[in-house]
C-alpha cells in the first residue's frame, strides 16, 4: 500500500477539503460575491478578497494539463516507487489540482496531455487521509 | 535610453571555490563582502546599507548587520527565491536615488553542496507541511525538477519545441564555461563526468531525471557565494573600475492559477516593465544573463523578456547559437552559467556579477565592445509560485 505523507492539521485553509477527501469526495471552494473558482483552496477569494465562500463538490473527471514522471528522488515514502508521474489536472469545474496519474503501465509512455481522467481515492499505509489520484478514463 | 545614473555597481566579487568543505557561509559572505570593495576601492566602514536574502545563517537583515558590525542606514530583508539580488539592486538604485544611502552591499554565501544538500530531487516542503500549500503538495512527492520539468512538457506540447533545441542552451554554456577557469575547477571538485564541451547529441543521451528534462539541461548544486557593491553617482566617480549603471529595473511574481498557462512566467511582466524604464529594446541588448536553472527557464524567460516571441526559444537557442563567438546579436550566460559554472541555490547575484564584468570587459568570454546587459532571475518555482527580476546595465 502507498506511503503517501499525510496533509497536517490544523491548517484551516484545507482542512475542510480533506474533509471531503475522507468522505470520498472532491471538494472545492467558490466566491459567493464574483464567483470565482478558489483554488488553490484558501479562506478568502484571492480575486476580490471576500470571506464569503461556499463548498461544492467536483465531478471528479478532468483533463491532463501537464505531468513530469520522476525518476530520481530524495524523500522518504518515495524513494522506493520507481518512477511515478506528477501531474496539474483540469477539473472540469475549473480548478487546477497537482495529483498523480496512476493505473498505467509505464508512466513514461502512457500519460499524455489533453489526457481524460477520473478521481480516485487512494488509501494509504498510515494515516486516516486517503490522497485523491487520478486514473485514465 | 534612460539619462539617469543614480546608481552603479562599482565592486564585485565571487567566491572562487564550488566545493568548500569546512568554510561556513557566513565566511564566504565576509570574504566576498571585502574583496567586492577592494573592488570598488572603498573601505568596510563606507558602507551604509545592508541587502539580506536570508541566506548565510545570519538570521536576518538585524542580525547580518550586528555580525558584519555596521550600522546602516537602510536595511531591506527581500527574500523572493534565487532572482533575491536583482530585486535587491532595484531597491538599491531606489534606495541611493532617494538619497537614503551611497554604499549598498548585496551578498550570498552557501554551502549547499558540502552540505549534500538536495535542491533538486529533495521534495518540495521538505520537514514541513501543515501550510495550505504543502497540505495540498505534499502527498505527491513532486521534486522542484519536476515542477520546472512540468514547464517544459507543456512547451514542446504547445509549441513543438524539442529537446535537440532547448540542448543549445547547455551547448553555450558549458562553452562558456570551459573558458573560465574557475568553472573548469568547479566542474572538476565536482565530479563532472566529462569535463568539456559538450553537443547536443550528449544533452540528450544523458539520463532523464524528471521526463522530459535530461541531466545535462539542470545545474548543478555547489558551494559559492559572492558580493555587489552598489554607490552613488558621486561614489562611482571615484571608484577604481568604470562604472556600470543600473538603468532599468521590474519586479514581478507568478502563480500556478486555474486556467492560467505555465509556458508564461512573471518574465513577461518584469522584463516589459524593466525595458521601459530603462527606455531600450530587446534588440539593442548586448549580454543576457537568465538564470539557468534549467533550460527551460531560460526559454520561458526569453520569451517572455522579449528577445524572442513566445513559443519560438527552441529555434532561438538551438545549435549553440547564444554563444559569445556565434553571429547574431545576443549572447547568453558568460560566465557558464548555473549549468556549468555556480549554482549554490540562489544564483541571482552572479548574474548581476558576470554582466559588470561583461560592460567592464573582464568576462573569460568577452563580447567586444558590450554596452548594455540585462540580468533576469527567476526565484521560486517556474511551474507554480515564483519572482521575475529583471536589472539593465549600462556602461558609460
Amino acid at each position: 500500500m502507498p506511503k503517501r505523507p499525510q496533509p497536517r492539521f490544523p491548517e484551516p485553509n484545507t482542512e475542510p477539503y480533506w474533509n471531503g477527501v475522507k468522505e470520498r469526495e472532491l471538494r472545492y471552494p467558490v466566491c459567493t460575491v464574483c464567483d470565482q473558482v478558489v483554488f488553490t483552496p484558501r479562506m478568502h477569494c484571492p480575486a476580490c478578497g471576500a470571506r464569503d465562500l461556499e463548498w461544492r463538490t467536483s465531478s471528479g473527471e478532468g483533463t491532463v494539463y501537464t505531468f513530469s514522471v520522476v525518476r530520481q528522488n530524495r524523500m522518504p515514502g518515495f524513494i522506493d516507487l520507481g518512477a511515478y508521474s506528477v501531474a496539474y489536472i483540469d477539473l472540469d469545474e475549473g480548478f487546477r489540482l497537482l495529483s498523480s496519474v496512476v493505473g498505467v503501465d509505464d508512466p513514461t509512455r502512457d500519460i499524455h496531455i489533453g489526457q481524460r481522467v477520473r478521481v480516485e481515492f487512494e488509501e494509504q499505509e498510515e494515516g486516516e487521509y486517503p490522497i485523491p489520484v487520478f486514473r485514465p478514463v | 535610453m534612460n539619462p539617469e545614473r543614480s546608481a552603479s555597481i562599482v565592486g564585485i566579487s565571487e567566491y572562487p571555490l564550488r566545493l568548500a568543505r569546512g568554510v561556513s557561509p557566513m565566511e564566504i559572505k565576509v570574504d566576498c563582502i571585502r574583496a567586492a570593495l577592494d573592488d570598488a576601492g572603498l573601505r568596510w566602514s563606507d558602507i551604509d546599507a545592508v541587502y539580506d536574502a536570508g541566506d548565510g545563517e545570519a538570521g536576518g537583515g538585524l542580525q547580518l548587520s550586528a555580525y558584519l558590525g555596521l550600522r546602516p542606514s537602510v536595511i531591506d530583508t527581500t527574500q523572493v527565491g534565487g532572482s533575491s539580488y536583482e530585486f535587491q539592486a532595484a531597491h538599491a538604485l531606489r534606495d541611493i536615488a532617494a538619497g537614503k544611502c551611497r554604499v549598498a552591499i548585496l551578498s550570498y554565501g552557501s554551502t549547499a553542496a558540502s552540505n549534500r544538500f538536495a535542491i533538486g530531487t529533495g521534495g518540495l516542503h521538505r520537514g514541513g507541511g501543515g501550510n495550505w500549500q504543502a497540505n495540498m503538495e505534499m502527498p505527491y512527492g513532486s521534486t522542484l525538477i519536476a515542477n520546472y520539468a512540468m514547464v517544459k512538457q507543456r512547451h514542446m506540447h504547445e509549441y513543438g519545441t524539442t529537446t535537440e533545441q532547448l540542448a543549445g542552451i547547455s551547448v553555450s554554456t558549458r562553452r562558456h564555461a570551459m573558458r573560465n577557469p574557475e568553472a573548469v575547477k568547479a566542474m572538476t571538485d565536482l565530479e563532472f563526468v566529462g569535463v568539456n564541451e559538450i553537443t547536443a547529441a550528449d544533452v540528450l543521451e544523458s539520463r532523464i531525471v524528471a521526463d522530459p528534462l535530461h541531466l545535462l539541461e539542470c545545474c548543478m548544486i555547489s558551494d559559492g557565494g559572492g558580493a555587489v557593491v552598489i554607490a552613488s553617482a558621486e561614489v562611482a566617480r571615484d571608484a577604481r573600475k568604470p562604472p556600470v549603471w543600473i538603468i532599468g529595473s521590474g519586479e514581478a511574481t507568478k502563480y500556478c492559477e486555474n486556467d492560467g498557462d505555465i509556458t508564461t512566467s512573471a518574465g513577461a511582466q518584469s522584463g516589459p516593465e524593466a525595458f521601459g524604464h530603462a527606455g531600450v529594446r530587446p534588440d539593442e541588448v548586448d549580454i543576457a544573463m537568465i538564470y539557468d536553472s534549467f533550460s527551460i527557464t531560460v526559454a520561458v524567460c526569453l520569451e517572455d523578456i522579449g528577445f524572442c516571441k513566445k513559443g519560438e526559444a527552441g529555434d532561438f537557442v538551438a545549435g549553440g547559437r547564444l554563444a559569445f563567438d556565434q553571429p547574431g546579436r545576443l549572447t547568453l550566460n558568460t560566465d557558464g552559467g548555473g549549468l556549468s559554472s555556480n549554482h549554490p541555490g540562489m544564483r541571482g547575484i552572479f548574474l548581476l556579477i558576470e554582466a559588470t564584468r561583461q560592460l567592464r570587459g573582464e568576462s573569460t568570454s568577452q563580447v567586444p565592445d558590450a554596452r548594455i546587459a540585462l540580468a533576469h532571475g527567476n526565484g521560486g518555482m517556474l511551474g507554480s509560485t515564483h519572482t521575475g527580476g529583471t536589472v539593465i546595465l549600462a556602461r558609460d
